[in-house]
């Protein structure tokens, strides 16, 4: 998908102004942020699975090179294929190739957030191959065109009247005196038009939420079970990982899954945990003739080792969109690309580039929710703040801001004259202010005042009474 | 594709400023692989087996699975023939071979066909390898005998529990996998209720693309 992220600015001031989205968002919180909070609480243990999840990975980070050939090795042991793709291109090349070696037409596919990063569907589009997205949000997506607002819940940005409008749109023998009012009628209509599709692919495409050295198998959790008919009905499953999902064991696997779901919807463990590890065994009645894994670099290796390597923690869980003041205002999509909020802040500007994504690292009132309620302990804050000075190093800074920050420099340089024009600001300041003790209108602040009144100032300087408090006697 | 590998791994180790591990690392990491260390196992599950499986019906049935206690595995075509009736559906199901040796013929009103599930099959009843009480899940495992389609394609999955066979912790469960000296299962699904979705407005739905119902028969004895 076309990165837009440059857009930011105006993604959110139209997205802060869509009725229909702002009503949609509302359901986070009851949605995610409540039911997450329940679960953990009932998990003493909850803090120090945490550090142990951090760990694990850590240690995975520092020795990746052994771990991705431990297990490229295991899958081909037990009968599966290991594909490297350095690049997005690198992989949609490999999965058309898989797909052409038997004449597929249609691909049905689970949710993968490395396929989306890709733009998987518009290419195999474009090779005359149908790809059927099957995550009931992702397939109600493709519907309209649209690309994932979350990277969990990816139709979170629509209304149940909206899905049904797509709905009637696209299913053409859908009767039209049936109702589709409910959120019942809805899926089980989309469960029968989609039972179809799983029973006639010839391919099934997953992403995978671990993948594990130990045994050479691929991990993928979901509710829906769609995912896990996705890849035992066709005849060859393609797995699209990227590197980093690895874990030395499947205990470090079991560890982290405890973070997971907890962390993801509130479940205590989602519906369908599934190992997968090869294909089909002499004698097995089903399951896929061809089991193939698709390993994306996409610009990841080029994070370790560096401040950007803690990002290469990341479970994709989406605890920290669910509770960002700026993801609940302004939703996904004006993120601008595939992975929003937070995460989406941090690993946006890695994968596209400091010029295109700018100003993501900005989305953020640093309020810090998403640090603490990240179950692999990610310093998402830290690194945002990272990509701001890199960004401020560039010169990809907006001139205002720059001169604002030399300005400010400048004074914060010369304490006594910092002090000086603090004090007659304020002077200033409170004394016109005096009469309505606050301002509608004040030069150089229209960004804060077109929406809000600023108080005028009271009394003394912060640092002026820092300095009367520690001189006070009895202290 | 050998040079892309070479490519990504290549500058994995320039980014961690170091050449291939030395041997002695590479012999302490394959260590760890081999042996299935355990990291924190949360206290919910300390406690004897009668209690667990307690916690495993407790756990299951919040996850939306109903369950019914037998006294024995001869009871389970009974129990699946009284389900059937109670739920209106016809008296037809799809079940593992490796369940064959039940004495279905009690109950001959009941058609079953051992073999894998098919599109319109509407029941189906698998064996379980073992249960998971910490988080009420199911451990299935596939193989010539229990194919894993029986597990998602049906509207209602019946799955066959021993009580000796529920478990603490995961890792308790992978174990029992591991002593059966047969390598990995080509699959292995953990199932914690029955299918479900969040996707339009946030609002739970059962019934997503797998079974609507998960129906645990949890049997106490072997007989």
């Amino acid at each position: 998908m076309l990165a837009t992220s440059h857009a930011f600015k105006a993604n959110a001031h139209d997205a802060l102004h869509d009725r229909v989205l702002q009503r949609a968002l509302l359901n986070l919180k009851s949605g995610f942020q409540d039911k997450r909070a329940q679960t953990v609480a009932r998990l003493p243990e909850w803090e120090a699975l945490r550090e142990r999840g951090r760990e694990i990975k850590n240690h995975t980070l520092a020795h990746l090179d052994f771990y991705l050939e431990a297990y490229a090795a295991k899958v081909e042991a037990q009968g599966g294929v290991v594909h490297w793709a350095r690049t997005g291109a690198d992989m949609r090349d490999i999965v058309l190739e898989i797909c052409r070696s038997v004449g597929a037409r249609t691909v049905t596919k689970g949710k993968s957030m490395i396929a989306e990063e890709v733009a998987l569907n518009e290419f195999l589009e474009e090779k005359g191959i149908a790809p059927i997205e099957t995550d009931l949000g992702e397939y109600i997506i493709q519907l309209r065109h649209e690309p994932p607002s979350h990277i969990i819940a990816p139709a979170v940005h629509l209304t149940k009247e909206q899905v049904a409008d797509s709905f009637r749109e696209h299913h053409t023998m859908l009767d039209a005196a049936r109702s589709l009012v409910e959120p019942r009628e809805l899926l089980d209509e989309a469960r029968a038009e989609l039972r179809e599709k799983f029973l006639a692919a010839d391919v099934g495409i997953t992403g995978a939420n671990f993948l594990v050295a130990e045994t050479g198998s691929s991990i993928i959790v979901t509710n829906e079970g769609n995912g896990d008919l996705t890849q035992l009905l066709p005849r060859i499953h393609i797995v699209l990982a990227s590197l980093e999902k690895i874990v030395p064991t499947l205990e470090d696997a079991t560890s982290i899954l405890r973070l997971l779901a907890r962390s993801a919807t509130g479940q205590e463990f989602s519906a369908y945990t599934t190992i997968s590890t090869g294909p089909k065994r002499p004698g097995d009645r089903d399951g896929p003739e061809q089991y193939h894994v698709v390993l994306l670099d996409n610009g990841r290796s080029n994070m370790v080792g560096t401040e950007f390597q803690d990002m290469l923690r990341c479970i994709r869980c989406g605890a920290c969109m669910n509770h960002c003041p700026v993801y609940s205002a302004v939703g996904g999509h004006a993120y601008g690309w595939v992975y929003p909020g937070p995460m989406g802040a941090v690993l946006t500007p890695t994968l596209v580039g400091i010029e295109e994504a700018g100003h993501l690292p900005n989305a953020s009132t640093f309020c810090g929710r998403c640090e603490a309620v990240c179950p692999m302990k990610i310093p998402l804050p830290k690194m945002m703040r990272h990509w701001r000075e890199r960004q401020f190093e560039r010169h990809l800074t907006p001139n205002a801001a720059r001169y604002g920050l030399a300005v400010w420099g400048f004074f914060a340089r010369r304490p006594a004259l910092y002090h000086l024009a603090a004090r007659a600001g304020a002077w200033l300041l409170g004394t016109l202010g005096r009469r309505r003790g606050r301002f509608a209108s004040l030069p150089l602040a229209s960004g804060w005042t077109n929406t809000r009144d600023m108080p005028a100032p009271q009394g003394a300087t912060f640092h002026a009474l820092w300095a009367a408090r520690r001189r006070a006697p009895g202290r | 594709m050998a040079d892309a590998k070479a490519q990504i791994i290549g500058q994995i180790r320039r980014a961690l400023k170091r050449d291939a591990l030395p041997p002695e690392k590479t012999a302490e990491l394959s260590a760890r692989l081999a042996t299935h260390h355990r990291n924190l196992i949360p206290d919910r599950v300390a406690r004897d087996h009668e209690a667990l499986v307690e916690l495993f019906v407790e756990m299951a049935g919040a996850a939306n699975a109903t369950i019914t206690r037998l006294d024995k595995l001869s009871d389970v075509p009974g129990a699946v023939a009284t389900l059937l009736a109670q739920e209106n559906l016809p008296a037809q199901i799809v079940a593992s071979p490796a369940l064959q040796d039940l004495p279905w013929d009690d109950r001959p009103v009941l058609t079953v066909r051992f073999d894998r599930a098919q599109g319109s099959d509407a029941v189906s009843v698998t064996p379980a390898f073992a249960a998971i009480a910490e988080t009420g899940t199911l451990m299935l495992v596939s193989g010539p005998d229990t194919p894993s389609t029986l597990n998602f394609l049906p509207d209602s999955h019946v799955v066959v529990v021993k009580s000796s066979d529920v478990v603490g912790p995961y890792e308790d469960a992978l174990d029992r996998m591991r002593a059966r000296n047969a390598g990995m299962p080509r699959t292995i699904n953990f199932v914690t209720g029955p299918s479900r979705t969040g996707d339009i407005e946030q609002t739970i739905q059962l019934g997503a693309h797998g079974p609507r119902r998960l129906h645990i028969l949890l049997v106490e004895g072997d007989g």
